[in-house]
């Protein structure tokens, strides 16, 4: 009776934060909720697919750099691709970055070092919606944690480049793109400034082969997953051990507690 | 067992060396040693104990975080990404500050459903209940606050949301709004004084929490039959029942809180949490963090205004109804009372609805529809209604006056409470749904009830409903009996 009483009293509560967790979010608005879709670095052990990583930082080199920038990476964190420290140096070294003031006073410029941040695209927001038709690219370091559906939405995004249907599918109303529009299935609203990106054997990979649109837009998106949370293998791996010790020490805990409690009555 | 309370020695010489000059030892003992615990206290009575853990562990990584964190406008969102990235477990302490927020409001909510199940606001625990309201007013402003550090969009957006809402007041209101955000628009000036803000609150909660365990420590802890301990029989010492019993529960709350930071850390947050703030860029769905749900619910629940043929009405309807019970009542010193408050609603009713002519006429003054002006707005209304729900909280004590205290023994009650419960969890669903379709319905149905339990249900309950026996004392409360046999 006491018991089942006091786990009454708690389950609402565990029912509320659960509630709040999962149902919440609000739906409408925020354009058609991509396909669910597996991702290795998903998951309680999930861990990051390197040679994925690399092929993904690949594609952002080549194609997405050319808008986009990493604003918060470093050439250095590259290492966690598995880069080594002179092939980051000689990559870096192919930016060329402006320092200073000298001792003149005067701005120069050098080659990136790895301590650099991502060379941006642009020189500032202005010049960046200047040369794209007044859209501002956005900065990718943190875009897949900064989007709904996170790596889903990334990669349905990327391939989900369509031809604009007569009428709008939520108001019903007549598609009429603007020139430098795209329609896209996932982007909310649907209309886009950005031209589709990638497309099949756009970029080859190392192993010279091509890739095509699905294989580059899921490389991109595990690179872009890494640039945002770059510490989640050392997370997981951390909470393993903090985990695996306190199930221990509340075992502990609870012998004892029995143990005090037995001669209670 | 334990040493008992009036011991003047300690074995250790060192130890009766300082307890002689402060006497922090014998205090630890008296409090914390052989302070008397209802032996039938359940796991809910951990949740104090583990609620001022997670003081504990907030105020610890929030000021390392502090260290590393730059409150401007510029680098404020890079500054808590460079902690993310390039502090040494910075993503950790970050996380476990994110997501400890979340832990501790789970913990008091726990808290505070404990004290509303068990009665434990009732004598002799009033102020400590009180106290207790107070710390959860300032985790609120805490926690709000607090969002705002990151200079995310969530939190920018927030913060205008939120502040706005101080405009609701008439005549003061505007004012009060550039007072708060320290300019015209949030910027700058508001991130500074609300990190300021966020820095120092956590050590004045510490400061109430230690009144209210101070107060606690007077009256000693409710428990399950909400019968107060009348032998020795019916306690056992803090230590080492409840200190391991206690320490138990938060390695378990400890566990969950973990497994959530470092394998969901972001269950609880928003995606735009993590795009920087732009003052030109409003954000599809703005919510507060969970835990504000039920209240923002509760505030969005009043939609209409209303206009001054309502509030004359009201003020014919007040007068009307004073001497309806003048004539009626038998009880003349009812019947003078009824009356005075008749004629005070009228009168605030008529004042109010007269201000709003004045100010309508002043501003424009050929205006004519004088019967449709809006005296109080549904903003305003919505933000009494809010702050109303807490603040009614430091009542309860005496909305609530029955002697019985645990729901145990008080069936109408507790099905009332199990009904209140079912309009919080409403409301935190509702509170963060788009305010159209039935979440807005079914939102004003369990702000009503809310309201209407604490207003009409509580009162009445507490001097009508019908209660069963309750034990003579905890040992003779048949759970325990059952329980202890060996």
């Amino acid at each position: 009776m006491k018991k089942t009483s006091s786990l009454l009293a708690l389950a609402p509560v565990v029912a509320f934060v659960a509630a709040i967790a999962f149902g919440a979010p609000a739906q409408a608005a925020e354009g058609v909720t991509p396909p669910k879709q597996v991702w290795p670095h998903h998951g309680i052990t999930g861990t990051y697919d390197k040679a994925a990583l690399q092929r993904g930082f690949q594609v952002y080199k080549e194609v997405c750099s050319a808008c986009h920038g990493l604003n918060l990476l470093s050439y250095r964190n590259l290492a966690d691709l598995g880069y080594t420290d002179a092939q980051i140096k000689t990559l870096a070294a192919e930016y060329t970055v402006t320092d200073g003031p000298n001792e003149d006073g005067d701005m120069f410029e050098r080659p990136a070092l790895p301590s650099d941040r991502f060379k941006a695209p642009f020189a500032n927001a202005q010049a960046a919606k200047a040369a794209n038709g007044g859209a501002l690219p956005p900065d990718l370091s943190l875009i897949v944690k900064g989007r709904k559906h996170g790596e889903d939405y990334i990669y349905a995004l990327l391939t989900g480049y369509k031809d604009a249907p007569a009428t709008h599918p939520q108001t019903g109303e007549p598609v009429q793109l603007l020139p430098g529009q795209y329609w896209n299935e996932y982007f909310p609203g649907h209309t886009l400034s950005m031209a589709p990106p990638l497309m099949d054997g756009q970029v080859t990979y190392a192993d010279g082969r091509s890739a095509t649109l699905a294989e580059a837009a899921r490389d991109v998106t595990q690179f872009l997953a890494w640039a945002s949370e770059p510490h989640l293998e050392q997370r997981k791996q951390t909470g393993m051990k903090v985990l695996l010790f306190l199930i221990v020490f509340a075992g502990i805990m609870l012998a004892a507690k029995r143990k005090v409690w037995a001669d209670v009555h | 067992m334990s040493r008992p309370a009036t011991t003047e020695k300690f074995d250790n010489p060192v130890v009766q060396w300082i307890d002689e000059r402060l006497p922090v030892f014998t205090m630890l003992t008296k409090e914390y040693g052989v302070f008397p615990m209802p032996k039938n206290a359940n796991y809910l009575w951990s949740f104090g104990g583990i609620a001022l853990t997670m003081l504990i562990i907030m105020i610890v990584s929030g000021v390392v975080l502090a260290m590393h964190y730059t409150p401007h406008e510029a680098y404020a969102f890079s500054s808590v990404e460079r902690i993310m990235r390039d502090v040494n477990y910075g993503w950790l302490l970050r996380y476990i500050h994110m997501n400890g927020a979340s832990f501790f409001f789970i913990a008091v909510y726990i808290h505070i459903c404990r004290g509303l199940y068990y009665g434990s606001y009732k004598a002799p625990r009033e102020i400590l209940w009180i106290v207790g309201v107070i710390i959860f007013l300032l985790m609120m402003a805490t926690a709000f606050m607090g969002y705002t550090l990151p200079w995310s969009q969530m939190s920018g957006w927030g913060v205008t949301v939120i502040t706005s809402l101080f405009s609701a007041f008439p005549l003061v209101g505007d004012a009060l709004v550039t007072w708060l955000w320290g300019g015209f628009s949030v910027g700058n000036p508001t991130l500074n004084r609300f990190f300021a803000l966020h820095f120092l609150l956590p050590f004045v909660i510490l400061g109430v929490v230690f009144i209210h365990v101070w107060a606690l420590h007077i009256t000693g802890s409710n428990n399950p039959t909400g019968v107060e301990p009348k032998t020795k029989k019916d306690t056992v010492p803090f230590h080492p029942y409840f200190s391991v019993k206690d320490g138990f529960a938060m390695v378990v709350f400890l566990a969950v809180f973990m497994a959530v930071t470092f394998f969901a850390p972001l269950a609880l947050s928003e995606y735009d949490h993590f795009n920087a703030y732009d003052f030109l860029v409003t954000p599809p769905h703005i919510v507060p963090e969970w835990y504000f749900l039920p209240f923002y619910a509760i505030l969005k629940s009043f939609t209409m205004d209303i206009t001054a043929w309502m509030t004359l009405l009201g003020t014919f309807g007040a007068l009307a109804a004073g001497g309806f019970a003048y004539l009626t009542l038998q009880n003349r010193k009812w019947a003078f009372w009824a009356v005075c408050g008749a004629v005070a609603a009228a009168g605030f009713l008529f004042f109010i609805t007269l201000a709003s002519f004045v100010t309508a006429g002043l501003k424009d003054p050929g205006f004519m529809d004088y019967m449709n002006v809006v005296v109080v707005p549904a903003k305003l209304q919505g933000v009494l209604a809010m702050f109303g729900s807490i603040i009614l909280l430091f009542f309860l004590p005496w909305i609530d006056g029955g002697d019985v205290k645990s729901a145990r023994y008080r069936p109408a009650y507790k099905r009332c409470l199990a009904l209140l419960l079912v309009a919080f969890l409403t409301l935190g669903y509702t509170g963060a749904q788009l305010p159209e379709g039935w979440p807005v319905i079914a939102g004003k149905i369990a702000t009503f009830y809310y309201f209407l339990h604490f207003l009409v249900l509580l009162p009445y309950l507490s001097r009508k409903g019908k209660n069963l026996p309750v034990p003579e004392s905890i040992s003779a409360d048949p759970c325990c009996a059952s329980k202890g046999k060996k």
